[in-house]
């Protein structure tokens, strides 16, 4: 029997990416634009998500997939404001993809969307090597979390569009050093805009609000 | 930590490949997987042994090549793995850097029969 080598060099998140390609030229084709956020669990992804929605309401139609590994608690908080949301529970899963962004998709009312949120799985590893077709990638880092954390997932702060540091009423009963947590996001990400914010009093969200809303007006190919 | 995915992937990769090629075993799976991808070895051999069985693939050995971390320096260009944590350049200390190596993430051959 001969052995041959069949020389590959694909991508192992290749099939990942063509789906992600696709659902992004879906959401172009509405006009939609898509922000995946992403943290570690309890950082106030869903607090943020809610704050959101409560400023564009009346100014921009929004939308949220909730990713979650099992309950509905976070899609139940959407829902209860009048907005359209997708709970999608991952079984054990620790990140969102883009197959199940796109069955996702289709259960929203495409054409009624100017804003959508995709809530990842609470988790700042694997979110981060898996394109959804969104056009901005968020995280969102709570100050308790400390400041360290860039080089210790640097993937993640690689490559995101915008890095918010929620909690920043707990700054004074904390050790995070904002001038050193700033250094270490420019460092990986010099193009990455940090915005400092409190979820619970809305310190510091009127910058966060208007990134989206001249990502909005930008439109987004 | 997305091991059980990242396996699937591979294997349907690897199948395609051996389909298209007309082999009948796939003997040996040549990956490269970068330090900071975040995948563990160990993970991918176990999903891989019971994913893979009753396929071409089956009893294929894997094989890991794993590129460190390397980084580039903005300010100075100056190339070097992180230690300890530390990704401050250590020639010009500047905080600046490129990830060069370390994202990797593909499969590079295979051996089939």
């Amino acid at each position: 029997m001969s052995v041959k080598v069949l020389t590959i060099q694909e991508s192992i998140l290749g099939a990942n990416e063509e789906k992600a390609a696709s659902n992004r030229e879906l959401l172009n084709k509405h006009g939609i634009l898509a922000v995946n956020i992403m943290s570690s669990p309890g950082a106030g992804k869903t607090s943020l998500i809610l704050q959101t929605t409560g400023h564009f309401q009346g100014k921009a139609r929004l939308a949220v997939i909730e990713g979650d590994v099992a309950s509905t608690v976070d899609a139940d908080k959407v829902s209860e404001r009048g907005i359209p949301v997708v709970q999608i529970n991952t079984e054990g899963g620790c990140h969102l993809d883009a197959n199940m962004t796109s069955r996702a998709l289709d259960n929203l009312p495409l054409n009624e969307i100017d804003l959508l949120f995709i809530e990842n799985v609470g988790n700042l590893i694997c979110p981060a090597e898996f394109a959804l077709g969104e056009h901005k990638k968020v995280m969102l880092l709570s100050a308790p979390e400390g400041d360290d954390k860039p080089y210790k997932y640097p993937p993640m702060f690689a490559g995101v569009d915008v890095v918010l540091v929620n909690k920043t009423d707990l700054l004074p009963y904390l050790e995070f050093d904002m001038t050193a947590f700033n250094k270490a996001v420019s460092g990986l990400n010099p193009n990455a805009r940090i915005f400092p914010v409190s979820c619970k009093t809305g310190e510091g969200l009127e910058k966060w609000f208007s990134w989206l809303e001249t990502e909005m007006k930008r439109g987004h190919q | 930590m997305h091991e059980f995915s990242i396996t699937q992937s591979i294997l349907s990769i690897v199948l395609e490949k051996a389909d298209e090629a007309r082999a009948s075993k796939i003997s040996k799976i040549n990956l490269v997987i970068g330090d900071l991808a975040g995948i563990v070895d160990d993970c991918v051999e176990f999903y891989f042994s019971f994913l893979s069985k009753d396929t071409a693939a089956a009893g294929a050995v894997l094989s890991f090549h794993r590129p460190q971390t390397q980084l580039s320096c903005r300010d100075c260009g100056a190339v070097f793995s992180p230690t300890n944590g530390n990704w401050s350049c250590p020639s010009c200390r500047g905080p600046s850097v490129d990830i060069i190596s370390g994202r990797e993430l593909y499969v590079e051959s295979i051996e089939v029969e």
